[in-house]
């Protein structure tokens, strides 16, 4: 193991260890945890300038029934369940079919393929900008969840399928060839014994992606305008507009629009790692 | 299956949302309180006029909005918008995406009662919409603080530069600033322009026809740096919004503030008595150029791809009327258009309008008088004028290159 | 699918398996056209236009690049676009640092990795509102301090010469934690053997860390320096959020300078915007071309 284990080192180190670490976490999240404190502050004691100070009382619970019942923070929070769910499953879904393409079958395209998905997934979004947006106008998708939707689905399925393509390729091939030995149709193979492999594949890239649309905030600025449809990264920047020396309220509402990937990282941990790492030990 | 159902779903809520006949859709960015509140009362009014008619009122996030409607009046256009009059609406009437409405004009004989904004509404001898509101801008300053320092308000720049030496003197910065959205700075840019150079040059100026590189030009930034140098703006103004900088001014930390009569509200909540505000008109400076004002106006269009044209006229002419105006305004703190209107007893509306109805000539705001682009090449520049003010010739240039280009 | 016409289904089982590849790259590969290839082509097209949105396109062949080349803002985006890259870059070594610190089995350590990792599920937006906070002169933590002990106050996103520094340092918040869960990744996959048979040599510390364990963490560092890159030279939410380009600019990157000129409150340039995504496009295409050529590689090995 590299570095030395503490246990082995001189008990001072091990000292100093146990010492640092929580020192070093609360240095790591002190902005954090700054804006966790902000957002239990009573406003007066903003106005009173106590900053930094141990808040006046505990105005958490006010300020925070203020963020859902005075701005449409619950409603941004729904619409970015309504882009980010159908947008993993479709994603997923794609990357599973052209996955299993790119990583079972020889064909000349196949490399050319596989790595224009893998190009596609790096290029700047502002490339895209005019044209994807002018197209969603056209289709009257502008300002709406679809129109969103579509663009992400389209656009995740370029990253879904590096990682789908090189999970199936480390699965055992023996599997598929003698299935087609025994006159297994394609389709059957893929259904019924390359899916229920996946599963894991599945499952980190549904966390990852889920993670990536919610956290978006330049598409659903260019592709959605109103209240009805924008997700909980424009529609917070908005309202920081309207909270202007508010910051209990900007704190808290950021703590809010924070919390769903968050939540989904404590409880899918190991998926979310899993994935973020795949291809990082090897190949 | 999952996705095909969400995808149903969600075509479902689209068509909802789009309109039937006998409904008006109306889009607008008044999400702050008293402005919504008077776009409710408008409704309320029309509706009661109008009960045939429903209406759907799409509010917008005031700085959202002003590249959404960029894409609403080119997909699918509401019936009614709100925006800004000057050349902040001529992209739209050039691309034609604005309705001519003369008709409304000379059929209930606006020319007369709208007088002052008729030429702010006017692009090629025709009209684009109506004008419901405006307000006054000037500088705001604190009584009490005057009082006890035993200044009385400036009438001309050298009492004004005499003022902030003597509160800076007091340890006290003479203005509050935020400049974070760049726009404050073109209060200023304008009222020195007006004042050093007069409205003609100004709006010359911002039509594109005189270079930045002018000498005349420039003088208004050697008055500009008179305030500026000697450090008579607060520190840190590009770091804030001008809503921050309000508690300097009633903490007393900075007792003047040039801003748009909107800022008394802000000032008010903030826990200043109204009689320790005072407002005056900003300062002569070359002495006999006549005094012309800054004074927005705010204004309804219809967007030439409405589906409702037909009652869209209605809610514009409604829109248009003394007594619409005068509820609206009211609960807007602001002054109606319609020189019929009842006047308000609020004693800053009272000075407003005073000083509108004497003034030489209005002008709209730099950011609605100059082309959008022009206007985010000036405010930038004016804001770095304001932090560096010895990089004066540079930034000149460089708004002259910009003018060379946006005005073809 | 089992009444399927013989005839049909002979042709079909002849040619399943080259078929198959097709049909099930279909859906993906229609989508990904649709949204990402063209696209690109189509940018690239409408940047020969002068064209506001709303109107006709007017035809200016290569205007736009040349008055690109004269454009001191487009200098200045690129200018904080290539500090971007490199201090960006800091967050490989520094991630490395951090997962080397956590790399230890005390109580309580996968809480620690997991909260040390936090930041970086958090939206750039949230990242954005906490920094301004942060730095938010008068009543902002960081300026707090810096004036308790410098005495004097400083508002780091008014401020030209710290602009782009504060949003970079914004932006390394959450990349170190990506690049440190990279790291212990690839530390708990080392080959503890050649790390023991090293140590019995005498290796210890930096040579230990250079000769045996990074050789080990190449997959890793490829990884981190590959999301790294493509995360500095996107960087728009951060700019957007932060400052929106100010002061007077001055904290302005090429992907914050197109939707500006493009589509912001002010700006009307469609194809103006297209060229600074083209040029943008190309400075990318550099790098994916840099990691397709050793993917590539790895392809052919494999």
């Amino acid at each position: 193991m590299f570095p030395t284990p503490v246990q082995k080192a001189a008990p001072w180190v091990r000292h100093a260890y146990t010492i640092i670490l929580p020192l070093a976490l609360i240095v790591w999240l002190l902005p954090l945890i700054g804006v966790a404190i902000t957002s239990i502050r009573p406003s007066g004691d903003l106005a009173a300038g106590n900053y930094f100070g141990i808040p006046s009382r505990f105005a958490g619970f006010e300020n925070y029934t203020a963020v859902f019942r005075d701005s449409p923070i619950g409603w941004y929070i729904l619409n970015s369940f309504k882009v980010t769910i159908p947008t993993v499953i479709g994603a997923v879904g794609l990357a599973c079919l052209s996955g299993f393409a790119l990583a079972v079958y020889k064909f000349r395209a196949n490399l050319i393929l596989f790595f224009l998905f893998v190009a596609g997934n790096f290029i700047p979004f502002q490339i895209l900008m005019v044209p994807v947006r002018d197209m969603t106008l056209k289709a009257g998708l502008y300002d709406s969840i679809s129109g969103l939707v579509l663009f992400h689905i389209a656009f995740q399925t370029g990253f879904c399928t590096l990682f789908m393509r090189n999970f199936i390729k480390s699965l055992p091939f023996a599997l598929i060839e003698s299935a087609r030995v025994e006159g297994v149709s394609e389709w059957r193979i893929f259904r019924y014994i390359v899916l229920p492999l996946m599963r894991p594949a599945i499952a980190a890239l549904s966390v990852l992606v889920f993670t990536f649309i919610w956290n978006d905030y330049f598409w659903a600025t260019v592709l959605v305008q109103g209240q009805h449809a924008m997700p909980v990264t424009a529609g917070l920047y908005s309202l920081n507009g309207q909270w202007i020396a508010a910051w209990h309220l900007v704190s808290a509402g950021s703590i809010v629009a924070a919390m769903p990937p968050v939540l989904m990282f404590f409880l899918m941990q190991k998926h979310f790692i899993a994935g973020l790492t795949l291809g990082a030990t090897k190949g | 299956m999952n996705s095909f159902k969400a995808a149903l779903a969600l075509g479902y809520a689209l068509t909802v949302s789009t309109a039937f006949a006998g409904e008006l859709v109306v889009n607008s960015d008044q999400t702050d309180p008293a402005p919504k509140k008077a776009m409710e009362t408008l409704i309320e009014g029309f509706k009661a006029a109008h009960p045939d008619v429903t209406v759907k009122w799409n509010n917008f996030d005031h700085e959202g909005y002003k590249s959404a409607i960029r894409n609403f009046l080119t997909a699918d256009a509401p019936d009614v918008v709100s925006w800004y009059s000057g050349n902040r609406m001529a992209p739209f009437v050039k691309a034609g995406l604005f309705e001519d409405v003369t008709d409304l004009w000379t059929e209930n004989k606006l020319d007369d009662q709208l007088k002052s904004a008729v030429k702010s509404m006017e692009i090629d001898g025709k009209k684009w919409g109506i004008p419901y509101s405006y307000y006054q801008w000037g500088i705001y300053y604190r009584k009490d603080i005057f009082a006890d320092q035993g200044i009385t308000p400036p009438k001309t720049w050298a009492e004004l530069i005499a003022a902030c030496e003597k509160i800076k003197a007091a340890g006290m910065t003479p203005f509050a600033i935020g400049t974070k959205a760049l726009w404050p700075t073109g209060g200023w840019f304008d009222y020195l322009d007006l004042r050093v150079n007069g409205y003609e040059f100004h709006m010359d100026l911002t039509a594109g026809k005189v270079p930045y590189t002018d000498p005349k030009v420039k003088a208004v930034f050697e008055k500009w740096g008179e305030l500026v140098k000697p450090g008579y703006f607060i520190e840190n103004h590009a770091a804030i919004d001008w809503q921050d900088a309000i508690p300097q001014f009633v903490q007393g930390k900075a007792p003047m503030y040039l801003m748009g009569n909107f800022a008394v509200a802000a000032m008010v909540d903030g826990g200043l008595k109204e009689d320790q505000i005072g407002f005056l008109q900003f300062p002569e400076i070359t002495a006999g150029i006549p005094m012309a004002e800054d004074a927005p106006t705010e204004s309804f269009h219809i967007p030439s791809g409405a589906k409702n044209k037909e009652d869209a006229r209605k809610f514009l002419a409604y829109l248009a009327t003394p007594e619409a105006q005068t509820k609206m305004n009211e609960v807007l703190g602001q002054l109606p258009v319609n020189n019929q209107s009842a006047k308000s007893n609020d004693p800053f509306l009272k000075a407003g309008f005073e000083m509108l109805a004497n003034a030489y000539a209005l002008a709209q705001f730099y950011d609605r008088d100059a082309p959008a682009e022009m206007a985010k090449a000036g405010m930038e520049g004016f804001q770095q004028f304001m932090v560096k003010p010895d990089s004066v010739d540079a930034i000149l240039a460089r708004l002259e290159k910009a003018r060379g280009r946006i005005y073809k | 699918m089992s009444s399927t016409v013989p005839a049909t289904s002979s042709y079909w089982k002849r040619n399943q398996q080259r078929l198959a590849p097709w049909l099930f790259l279909a859906p993906g590969m229609i989508m990904f056209s649709i949204y990402v290839i063209i696209p690109i082509f189509e940018s690239i097209w409408i940047s020969f236009y002068d064209w506001d949105g709303l109107g006709a396109k007017t035809w200016i062949g290569v205007a736009n690049y040349v008055e690109l080349l004269d454009d001191e803002a487009f200098y200045t985006s690129l200018k904080n676009n290539i500090l971007w890259l490199v201090l960006y870059l800091l967050a490989v070594p520094a991630g490395l640092a951090v997962a080397l610190f956590l790399n230890q089995t005390v109580i309580g350590i996968r809480l620690y990795k997991s909260l040390f990792f936090f930041p970086f599920v958090i939206s750039q937006v949230v990242v954005g509102l906490i920094f301004t906070w942060f730095y938010a002169p008068d009543f902002g933590l960081l300026s707090a301090l810096i004036k308790t002990v410098t005495g004097e106050s400083i508002a780091i996103l008014a401020d030209e010469r710290y602009v782009t520094l504060g949003i970079i340092a914004a932006g390394l918040w959450p990349q170190i934690a990506y690049c440190m869960i990279l790291y212990l990744t690839g530390l708990n996959n080392i080959n503890p053997e050649q790390v023991e048979a090293a140590r019995m040599d005498g290796a210890k510390g930096w040579s230990l860390l250079w000769n045996i364990v990074l050789p080990q963490l190449g997959p890793a560092t490829f990884i981190a320096i590959v999301v790294t890159v493509i995360g500095a030279l996107r960087s728009f939410d951060l700019v957007s959020i932060m400052t929106d380009g100010g002061p007077y600019g001055s904290s302005r990157v090429l992907s914050f300078y197109m939707y500006e000129q493009a589509l912001s409150e002010y700006g009307y340039r469609m194809g103006y915007g297209a060229a600074i995504a083209v040029v943008l496009f190309m400075i990318m295409m550099v790098f994916i071309t840099l990691f397709i050529v050793r993917m590539l590689m790895q392809e052919r090995n494999a």
